[in-house]
């Protein structure tokens, strides 16, 4: 009899039969990689290329005469499409005129619009935000909206007609992962468009924590780009996206306080009477120092040394963490109407 | 970032009718000031420059000036001229 694993596709066609469609546009990739922050162009193209994405994220700035190399014929080699941002714009006015730039400058009426607060924090300032969103539909723009981790905002920018709410998972290249997965999630269970994790994410746990909570697809730039090797950094985010997106598909088990045996308990073999208790056989050695004292259990009623002290803000060790209407806990997979 | 320098004369291109009668226009381009002949346009101002046309939008006065009007669009005293081009950015 040969077994075969249907859900065993590799990670070319894994999204195969599970696309990302923004706009209309499929993609099989869930991973958009921004183009931000690598240390040349070199490295950079070979980590847009095991990141298997396509999509990546560029600016507009002043043409640089210097500058070596053209990140033009990157995209032109690598058949990735660009996704012009607004970055640096802090008013609606500016981040409006960049897009129409980038309209102009790769002839999409794609757009991340990003509209930020201040330089300390990046975060969107949402009134300019929310005003830009509403110019750029009226315009005929496709806008991906750079957001915060808010479903009163993200509401907003979906009523303005936005092609994708991307919610921040923490500030634009901290690293800090996920700070409010019980925002995201309520983002995710509203959106009728699809929601991408865009900043924040610091390594590969992040992103799948991302795709678990249900978000349709990843952004991230720095934790790639400013990784010591990009390019491995890469295919481990290709992975996590993957990986976090079939867990949400298979639905995750609940949480509960106390073990449920997976082995039957009936059927036990009798091994003969049990010693009483207290009564250890004297050749059986206790590996516990006495000293601690009380059984080995007593060691495990803390959190595991190394887990929740390694993984930064406390909300992190909560993948699922209480989504509203218990979507973790089986929830149709892709239940947002994105995909 | 330094705006990048005028190379040569605007109006000199191979084959082009010199047009320029009257006194040199003063522009800014990039932020950096600068003098093109007169009907100058931004088609010109870009083959001066050398600059590569792919992956790259311009505007004039904060508007944008769409591909196709490039060598229509002649540049006024005054005008600032934006040249961008696609950078690395997440």
């Amino acid at each position: 009899m040969v077994l075969t694993d249907p859900t065993a596709a590799t990670s070319d066609d894994a999204a195969g039969d599970d696309p990302l469609v923004i706009a209309g546009h499929r993609f099989g990739s869930r991973l958009i990689l921004g183009t931000g922050g690598a240390p040349n162009l070199d490295e950079l193209e070979r980590a847009l290329i095991a990141s298997g994405t396509e999509m990546t994220t560029v600016a507009l700035r002043r043409v640089d005469p210097t500058a070596p190399g053209s990140l033009f014929a990157v995209l032109e080699r690598t058949g990735i499409r660009a996704l012009p941002n607004t970055a640096g714009c802090f008013t609606a006015r500016d981040a409006v005129r960049t897009a129409r730039l980038g309209r102009e400058a790769l002839d999409t009426p794609w757009v991340k619009l990003e509209v930020v607060a201040d330089e300390r924090t990046l975060l969107p300032d949402p009134h300019e935000l929310l005003d830009a969103a509403e110019q750029l539909v009226d315009d005929g723009f496709v806008v991906l909206a750079y957001t915060n981790d808010d479903p009163v905002l993200a509401r907003r920018l979906e009523d303005a007609g936005v092609a994708a709410v991307m919610p921040l998972g923490a500030p634009i290249g901290s690293g800090m992962g996920i700070n409010n997965a019980y925002n995201l999630a309520m983002i995710v269970e509203q959106a009728s468009v699809p929601v991408v994790l865009d900043a924040g994410v610091g390594t590969a746990s992040d992103a799948a924590l991302a795709m678990e909570i249900g978000c349709d697809a990843v952004l991230l730039a720095t934790a790639v780009t400013r990784a010591r090797e990009p390019v491995l950094m890469a295919r481990a985010m290709r992975h996590a996206v993957e990986a976090g997106r079939l867990a949400r598909r298979a639905g995750r088990i609940p949480r509960r306080r106390f073990a449920q045996a997976s082995s039957p308990s009936e059927g036990l073999a009798d091994l003969g009477p049990s010693p009483a208790p207290g009564a250890a056989s004297p050749d059986a050695v206790s590996p516990w120092p006495t000293s601690s004292g009380g059984p080995p259990g007593a060691a495990l009623s803390g959190p595991p040394p190394g887990i929740a002290s390694s993984c930064g803000p406390p909300g992190a060790a909560l993948p699922d963490a209480v989504p509203p209407g218990g979507a973790s806990a089986g929830g149709p997979p892709g239940a947002g109407a994105s995909s | 970032m330094r705006p990048p320098p005028l190379r040569r004369c605007a109006h000199r291109r191979q084959g082009e009718r010199v047009v320029s009668v009257g006194a040199p226009v003063r522009i800014t381009v990039n932020g950096e000031e600068t003098t093109v002949p007169p009907g100058t346009t931004v088609a010109l101002l870009l083959d001066a420059l050398g600059t590569e046309r792919r992956g790259i939008a311009v505007a004039v006065d904060g508007e944008v000036v769409i591909r196709r009007t490039w060598s229509e669009r002649s540049l006024a005293p005054g005008e600032a001229v934006e040249i961008l081009s696609i950078a690395q950015g997440g």
